[in-house]
This record gives C-alpha cells, sequence and structure tokens, in this order.
C-alpha cells in the first residue's frame, strides 16, 4: 500500500511535469503546440549524448538540454505558429503545422539514432534508494518529485507575481487589447514558448532517466495523458495541472494493483469523461472554458 | 556472399565428381540461412553447424557409400528470397532434403512449397509454436519451441531452487509475450505449482513498479516473465530497485545478450530456458565444441542445433536402409530414436517436433552461464 502510493506520486509528479509546461502555452494561451512532446524527446537525446558521449555529468548536462529545449521552444513558435497568426483558423492551422514539425523532429531522431531504445550509461543515474515506512524510494524518484515542486511554484509565481506573468496574462485576455496597451504580442508568446519547452525539456530528460529510456516516440506515450491531465486541473491552472498529474498517476497504480492493467487506460479516461461532464472547468479551473 | 558460396558448391560437384568416387552415390542437402539481413547473426552459426557435420559424416564412412553434399544459399532474411531459395532446391538442384530457413515467418512463406513438392524439411531454429509442423508431413522439426524448453527449464530450476508457488507478469497485447504467458501457466499447473498473482503490462509501457509491488505483496517464491527484451530489461530492473530478490525465470524474450546489455547489474541471476546445455559434458557434446573451437568458431544454441538437423538427415538415411531420396529421409524421419546429438539424446514426437532435455541459462558476470 505505502510502496503503491510512493509509485503513484512517482508516475504522477512524471505527468505533472509534462503537463505543466504544456499548460503554460495551451491553457494560458489557447495554443495547442503538439510539438512539446516532440521537444521533449529531443531535449532526452541532447541529454543523452552529453552525458553518454560527451562525457559530462548528469548537473551539467541537465541545464544544457533545458536552455535548448528553450530555444527549441522558440524555433517551433517561429516556424509553425508565428507565419499563422492573425489568420482567422489560426489556431487549427498552427496546431497542424506543429503536427508536423513533430513529425519532422521524430523523423530526424530516428535518422540519426534508430528506432531502437537508447540508454543512458550506468553511473549516470543515482541508484541509491532509502526506506520510508516499508516503501522503497530512489534517489532520483525523490528528485523528481522536488522538481516538479519547484516548477509548479516557480511557474504560479511567474503568472501571478512577474511582469512577464501579467503580459502573459493579458495576451491570454486578449491579444488585441494587450497590443493596444503597448504589449510586443509576438515576444510575449515566443517567451512563453521558451518557458514552456524548457519546462517540457526538462519533463524530458528527467522521464528518460526515471526509466532509463530514451526513444523516438517516447513523447508520444505521455502526449494524451499531459492533455488530459491539464483537461481535469482545469485550464490554464497550474496547481490544477500538479493535482490532476499526481491524481492520475495514483488512480492508474490503484487501478493496476486492484482491478488489473488491461483496465488502467479504461479507468482513467472515464474518470476524465465523468470530471468533464460533472464539472467541466475541470479540478480547479476557476471559470468556464473560454472560447477557443 | 552468394558467389562465393555457389563457387564453393560447384567446386563441391566437381569433386565430387571425379572418376574414383563415381561409384559413391551422393544425396544433396539444402541448406537456406540467413546469411544477410537481420538473423545475420544465427545464420552464420547455423552455417559453420551445417559445414562441420556433413564434413564428420561424409569422413566417418558411416553412410556407407552415400555422400551428403551442401548446398548452402542466402535466404536473406525475407520471405520472398526464401521461397525462391527453396524453389531452386527442389527444382534445380534437386535436393533430397532441405534445412532451414532461419526465423519461422520465413518458413511459413518457404515450407509449403517443399510440402507441395513431398521434399522434406528439418527446421533447426524455427521456434514458433504453431504453424510450423502444422504446414505439413513432411516438416521435421529439430529445434524445440517455447511451449517445451519452458516447462523442463521450469523442472530444472525448480529442483535447484525448490519454490513453493510462483507468480507471472506478461504483456497481453503482444501475440508473442501472451504465447509465453500460456506456456508458463500451463507449465506451472502441469507441475503442480500454485500460481499466487498474474499481473499484465502493455507494449508501450515503460513503467512496471504498480504491477511489481502488486505482485510483491503476495510474496511469490518464483517470478516468471514473459516479454520483450526491452521490456524485459525495465522489468528486471525495477523489481530489483524496489528491493524485490525474487528469482526472476523468463521466457524466449531474455535469449538475448541485450537483457545484460541494457539492465547491467540488475540482471544478474535471472534465469532463462535454452535449447542447448553448452556445460554438458556427453561426449558427443564436447567433440562438437572441440570441432567447432578447432575451425575458429565458438558455437551457439544455433550452430548446435543445425549441427543435429544434418545429424538427424543422416539418420534418417541410415534408418532408411542407407537410401537418400525424398520420401526415404521422410520415412526414416519416423524411426529416429534416442539419437546422440551435442543437444542430448534426440527423438521425434508423433507431432513431428524434435524432443530432446532443455537446459537453463543464469546470467553471471554479465553472461549466460549453464545453471548446473
Amino acid at each position: 500500500m505505502g510502496q503503491q502510493i510512493v509509485n503513484g506520486l512517482f508516475l504522477g509528479s512524471i505527468y505533472a511535469l509534462f503537463a505543466l509546461g504544456y499548460t503554460l502555452v495551451f491553457g494560458v494561451l489557447d495554443i495547442l503546440n503538439l510539438a512539446h512532446q516532440a521537444v521533449f524527446m529531443v531535449c532526452a537525446y541532447a541529454a543523452l549524448v552529453l552525458v553518454g558521449h560527451l562525457h559530462l555529468p548528469m548537473f551539467a548536462a541537465f541545464p544544457v538540454a533545458v536552455l535548448l529545449g528553450g530555444f527549441l521552444g522558440m524555433a517551433v513558435d517561429r516556424i509553425a505558429f508565428r507565419p499563422l497568426r492573425g489568420r482567422s483558423d489560426s489556431n487549427i492551422a498552427g496546431l497542424i503545422s506543429s503536427i508536423a514539425l513533430a513529425t519532422i523532429l521524430e523523423a530526424a531522431v530516428v535518422q540519426v539514432f534508430g528506432p531502437d531504445v537508447e540508454r543512458f550509461p550506468f553511473g549516470a543515474v543515482p541508484t541509491r534508494s532509502l526506506k520510508i515506512g516499508g516503501a522503497v524510494v530512489s534517489e532520483l524518484q525523490i528528485v523528481i518529485i522536488a522538481i516538479a515542486i519547484a516548477m509548479l511554484l516557480g511557474l504560479t509565481w511567474l503568472l501571478r507575481r512577474t511582469r512577464l506573468g501579467r503580459r502573459i496574462r493579458a495576451v491570454a485576455e486578449s491579444p488585441k487589447a494587450a497590443r493596444v496597451l503597448g504589449v510586443d504580442v509576438d515576444r510575449i508568446i515566443s517567451a512563453s514558448f521558451f518557458v514552456s519547452s524548457a519546462l517540457g525539456a526538462a519533463a524530458g530528460v528527467l522521464f528518460g532517466l526515471a526509466f532509463n529510456n530514451v526513444s523516438p516516440d517516447m513523447g508520444r506515450s505521455v502526449e494524451l495523458k499531459g492533455l488530459a491531465v491539464i483537461v481535469l486541473g482545469g485550464m490554464g491552472s497550474m496547481p490544477g495541472a500538479a493535482l490532476a498529474g499526481v491524481a492520475l498517476g495514483l488512480l492508474e497504480v490503484f487501478t493496476v494493483a486492484w482491478v488489473g492493467s488491461s483496465y488502467r487506460d479504461a479507468v482513467a479516461f472515464g474518470v476524465l469523461f465523468l470530471v468533464l461532464v460533472l464539472r467541466p472547468r475541470g479540478l480547479l479551473g476557476s471559470a468556464a472554458l473560454r472560447e477557443a | 556472399m552468394i558467389p562465393s558460396v555457389r563457387s564453393l558448391a560447384a567446386t563441391a560437384v566437381a569433386l565430387l565428381a571425379l572418376p574414383t568416387l563415381s561409384s559413391a552415390e551422393n544425396v544433396k542437402i539444402g541448406a537456406a540461412f540467413s546469411l544477410t539481413g537481420n538473423a545475420a547473426a544465427y545464420g552464420a552459426q547455423q552455417k559453420a553447424g551445417v559445414q562441420l557435420a556433413i564434413d564428420e559424416i561424409n569422413k566417418s564412412g558411416k553412410l556407407k557409400g552415400i555422400t551428403l553434399e551442401l548446398v548452402l544459399e542466402d535466404d536473406g532474411t525475407s520471405k520472398e528470397q526464401g521461397i525462391a531459395v527453396f524453389q531452386r532446391f527442389i527444382n534445380r538442384d534437386k535436393v533430397s532434403a532441405i534445412i532451414g530457413p532461419t526465423l519461422s515467418t520465413t518458413a511459413t512463406a518457404a515450407d509449403p512449397i517443399a510440402q507441395q513438392s513431398k521434399t522434406p524439411v528439418v527446421p533447426v531454429s524455427n521456434t514458433a509454436p504453431k504453424g510450423i509442423t502444422d504446414i505439413g508431413d513432411y516438416v521435421w522439426r529439430v529445434s524445440l519451441t517455447e511451449g517445451q524448453v519452458i516447462p523442463s527449464a521450469l523442472k530444472v530450476a525448480q529442483a535447484k531452487i525448490g519454490f513453493k508457488n510462483a507468480a507471472i507478469l506478461y504483456g497481453n497485447d503482444d501475440a508473442f509475450t501472451k504465447g509465453g504467458f500460456d506456456v508458463m501457466k500451463s507449465s506451472l499447473e502441469a507441475a503442480g505449482i500454485p500460481i499466487v498473482d498474474i499481473q499484465t503490462f502493455a507494449t508501450k509501457d515503460r513503467d512496471f513498479n504498480a504491477q511489481l509491488t502488486a505482485l510483491k505483496a503476495k510474496n511469490p517464491d518464483f517470478l516468471m516473465v514473459s516479454a520483450l527484451v526491452e521490456q524485459a530489461a525495465a522489468i528486471v530492473t525495477q523489481a530489483r530497485q524496489l528491493g524485490w530478490n525474487v528469482p526472476i525465470m523468463g521466457g524466449n524474450g531474455f535469449n538475448s545478450p541485450k537483457l545484460m546489455a541494457n539492465a547491467g547489474p540488475a540482471a544478474e541471476g535471472v534465469m532463462v530456458g535454452t535449447a542447448w546445455n553448452k556445460a554438458s559434458t556427453d561426449p558427443v557434446n564436447v567433440a562438437f565444441i572441440a570441432a567447432q573451437k578447432a575451425r575458429g568458431n565458438d558455437p551457439d544454441q544455433f550452430c548446435a542445433q543445425a549441427y543435429t538437423g544434418v545429424l538427424v538427415i543422416a539418420d534418417a538415411i541410415a534408418q532408411a536402409g542407407m537410401k537418400g531420396g525424398r520420401d526415404d529421409i521422410k520415412a526414416g524421419f519416423a524411426k529416429v530414436k534416442d539419437l546422440p546429438t551435442p543437444l542430448g539424446k534426440f527423438s521425434f514426437l508423433p507431432s513431428r517436433d524434435g524432443s530432446h532435455p532443455a537446459a537453463v541459462q543464469i546470467v553471471k558476470n554479465g553472461k549466460f552461464e549453464i545453471l548446473q
């Protein structure tokens, strides 16, 4: 029981990590960036190359991969979204061009690394673990849970307390009004993409480390769960995304333990469906969904 | 690759056509192995196995007056090339029997051609439980299926460890891992070992902590896992990270050095069944290994099985009264009984599947060793 709670918290933190970056652009700005999972994957490979081939220690490789993710995110915005902005159907058009970009990035990674699973070298990942009341928790799991909490607090602070956060919220409310007030909308969106993708990169590296498994399709395996977590938590709510991530992780783990792993996704998405029917704004959503 | 093989065969034909040998009967054996493509690593070992066996039999003069002649071709690890090679063997080379092809998938495409033209086929590496010997009565399999390896591997492991109950973890959305699970479940039941829990996962899963924790809570003495090698490494690693040191036996998916490469120290002590007991001190096996080493080859299971394939055909010829026709060989197969081979005493079951003892490999210092 205690061990299953640890398993659930750990899995939930992974979902939350992925969703937090995702929701900054999707939940706040209403831009669905389907290349987010590709940035997540590419940066896991970047860390792999830095640690595995250039023999950098993990703590040095991590910030490099995160920065790379941020810039890659700005490139995604520049290539897939900005040229289409201002069109009447820019949301759908951008969504589709981001799928294209994700496919291109995945194909490039397959070209370079092949379709097989790659691994971090032994020793790159701390394998020590400690026992807490009968449950075994590894050092890496504690680090991942801690980083997820730090990201949640940092993002909430960024959105609520900083100039950038205020501007992001202004753009989210109405790009036109923000522009009238002298906000450089393109720059704000670009900055949001930077932060969002840097967080996505951090999640990618940690995800790769958590299961010591980096493959070209790793992003796809969490993409749907990430979207579910954002909707479940309430669009645009950072604490909501974190709470929903952990809830989904626990739900999955206990479904496997008590019902059977075949029903895991059925139960998880069944609950998502119920929440949407009974509480469309999500767990912590402050208002009804904005019109997309 | 192919031209050199052909020229070799041509040289062999030319040599055998010398007047001094003209009185002897030549029996052609076709061997179709994956010398190129994905399964090329297996094909090279199989080639070494059949070549040694043919040379030894011809030298020994066991088949009075009959000389075996090897026609070796590359199946290219593909169905299309496998079919083409089989047609060439049957219609142009007029072989008496065919060994191969390397993979079960190729066999399902090529073996029916041999069956139609009533040419005996001896699969030496096809382990798919269904769809090989079902092709017809000219297919006589030497390689053990997973369904045969697991029950006897289980017996060996139980004699060694003495577990009283077991749990199973398997991938339920993949035909191969599901097939392995069916065999594990039925062999545990047949051995009277209670199954305390069964957990499943999906091929795409990376996190097995929930399943492993649930299994650990039931405290089984022994864990059987049917998974592909990528998941196998993750499962083993995560189990050990949870502080669970239960003995683990894997299905055929574990039968790869990738398990040790990916799981590292966590793979230590993991067991997997194997058709060939490399450590057997049986004189036939010892002589086989020595002869392979003398030729500069470190033999593996595929080499031993291919070697045995030739021994079985030679014995069938002898059983048929030293006759090497296609139907003579087929009739002879039924009489092959307790034939000494590197795999142990070999016989055919009524299903035309081979039968011989299996062994258990255990990972020690990053390498597979035979559990003794």
